[in-house]
């Protein structure tokens, strides 16, 4: 059984304004990304029969749809961090092709920035004291995205040979691809030099190795092959999807090199029968420069340890053969907290032709990959146009 | 003892007896008897074999660092930066996360591979902390 041009994504946008909205609720942005898509699409409200979405309370799929006014015949609550929305398309997948509904609305919303300076209780549902990481890591100062990936890419240094030069080649090229994109957050010139000289923020990761907080929501409409064939915008068709996680935090990491995507990979290239040579743009998660590089190995497009040379020599830059994140990414473009919607919509709209100054000449070919937690759980896509 | 500002662990049914040994200032690890070796983090089986005959034994406390971060921003309450976050590979195999300690947080002092052993920490009345610091051996 495969997934295989069973589904297409027909609709695919974002809120009018990302960045920094003070004015809008997580809430609110999910309501406006899916108004967007699916004006995108040309699908009324009334026809989606299937939400999937997550970060917004422990129901978020039943909240949303109460916020929405829609009565699903499907939902899925999957929380997989980052990499949520793009597990999500899977699973939309699989739903559709069991019949089970027909047009799938995937939403996210987060305001990671202006969220920070509201009022009020804070969710403390996520904490519970006898877990593992709040016994072994939270006592010794670890916690969140910073204090973890620091220690991975540390040790992938220490194996690999990979320089803090390389990890800046990935934060220059990402920056030049968000300078040809109106949209993005962080747009003045940066150089290898300003990376390597920047503050500290958890050694070997200087700020420029680190992605933005933004405010930002999105969403994809997704619906079975015979319907996306009638849809104004061409399909972008689902050739292969993966999904795979391999531990939670950094005590339970088999491998601190190494992160699932070598499973989700591995399984979305065999759907979809498609070399990496054959792949036109490449949109992976770039939390951390390290994110990006490590993510591009395991994903198989060069050897293990080899992603510090294999990016350098600004490759994965505007003009360069392996174009990688092309709006501008976490680094530069922006990142509200689960930045895997963001790497969807970029690939769609390179398959449309919609990038303007950035589009990447006849992409019919993406690969997609997201990370979820703390290089925990990842999803891949190949998505292709007709 | 003076009101300690980290987090500290609390302590589950599975965990007591490793914090417990650090009380007596003792490495104290789950051990499978059916894989014959260490694994880390406590579980009432072996996560590899599903085992779930499973015995303490105290370790040597003696291992190499695997890797570690400065971290140059509190993550956690309490914490003054810089401070050295790391991951020992103990000589019994598992690796523990800890604060390298005994040591300025400079990069060029620290490095992956070095020897470590552990040094206890009293946080409170009744935790105690496994930190490490650089070996004899090493300096």
């Amino acid at each position: 059984m495969t997934l295989k041009n069973k589904v297409a994504i027909v609709g695919a946008d974002e809120t009018d304004r990302i960045g920094i909205v003070p004015d809008m609720t997580p809430l609110m942005m999910h309501a406006e990304a899916a108004r967007n898509a699916l004006r995108d699409a040309g699908i009324d409200k009334s026809e989606v029969d299937a939400v999937f979405t997550c970060g917004i309370g422990g129901m978020a799929s039943v909240q949303l749809c109460e916020y929405l006014g829609i009565i699903p015949m499907y939902t899925d609550n999957t929380m997989t961090g980052g990499s949520s929305f793009v597990i999500h398309v899977e699973h939309a997948a699989a739903a559709i092709n069991a019949g089970l509904c027909n047009v799938a609305l995937i939403t996210h919303g987060e305001t990671g920035l202006s969220g920070r300076n509201r009022r009020g209780p804070r969710g403390g549902g996520f904490f519970d004291a006898t877990l593992p990481s709040a016994q072994f890591e939270m006592p010794f100062g670890v916690g969140g995205p910073p204090s973890t990936y620091s220690m991975a890419a540390m040790r992938h240094m220490h194996e690999y040979g990979t320089t803090s030069e390389q990890l800046a080649e990935i934060a220059v090229a990402t920056r030049k691809w968000a300078q040809l994109n109106p949209r993005a957050m962080m747009r003045d010139p940066l150089s290898i030099e300003d990376v390597l000289s920047s503050r500290w923020i958890a050694y070997p990761f200087h700020i420029y190795d680190c992605c933005l907080v933004t405010d930002a929501g999105g969403a994809v409409v997704v619906v079975g092959a015979d319907r996306a064939r009638e849809m104004a915008k061409k399909p972008v068709w689902v050739l292969g999807s993966g999904e795979a996680s391999t531990h939670q935090s950094l005590l339970g990491m088999p491998d601190l090199t190494q992160t699932p995507a070598r499973y989700s990979g591995k399984a979305a290239f065999e759907m979809a029968g498609v070399t990496h040579a054959a792949i036109d743009v490449v949109e992976v998660y770039d939390s951390f420069t390290y994110t990006a590089l490590v993510t591009i190995e395991e994903l198989g497009f060069c050897a293990k340890g080899e992603g510090g040379p294999f990016l350098s020599n600004q490759r994965s830059a505007p003009g360069g053969d392996f174009p990688m994140n092309t709006n501008g990414g976490g680094l530069s473009y922006t990142h509200p907290g689960m930045y895997g919607m963001f790497i969807l919509i970029e690939a769609v709209r390179q398959l449309w032709g919609e990038c303007g100054d950035r589009q990447v000449p006849d992409a019919k070919l993406a690969c997609v990959n997201a990370t979820g937690g703390l290089l925990s759980a990842t999803g891949t896509l190949i998505l292709g146009v007709d | 003892m003076a009101e300690y500002q980290k987090p500290v662990p609390y302590p589950s049914p599975e965990t007591q007896p490793f914090w417990d040994a650090c009380k007596r200032h003792e490495l104290s690890l789950p051990y499978c008897t059916n894989c014959s070796a260490f694994f880390f983090y406590p579980r009432q089986f072996c996560p590899t074999c599903f085992n779930w005959n499973i015995e303490w034994r105290t370790c040597s406390g003696k291992g190499a660092l695997y890797t570690f971060a400065i971290q140059y921003r509190p993550q956690m309450p309490g914490f003054t930066p810089p401070y050295v976050t790391a991951i020992v590979q103990l000589d019994e195999g598992p690796r523990l996360m800890t604060n390298l300690v005994g040591v300025e947080p400079a990069p060029e002092n620290i490095r992956c591979g070095m020897p470590v052993e552990v040094v206890w920490e009293d946080a409170t009345d009744e935790i105690t902390l496994p930190f490490f610091k650089p070996s004899q051996s090493s300096q």
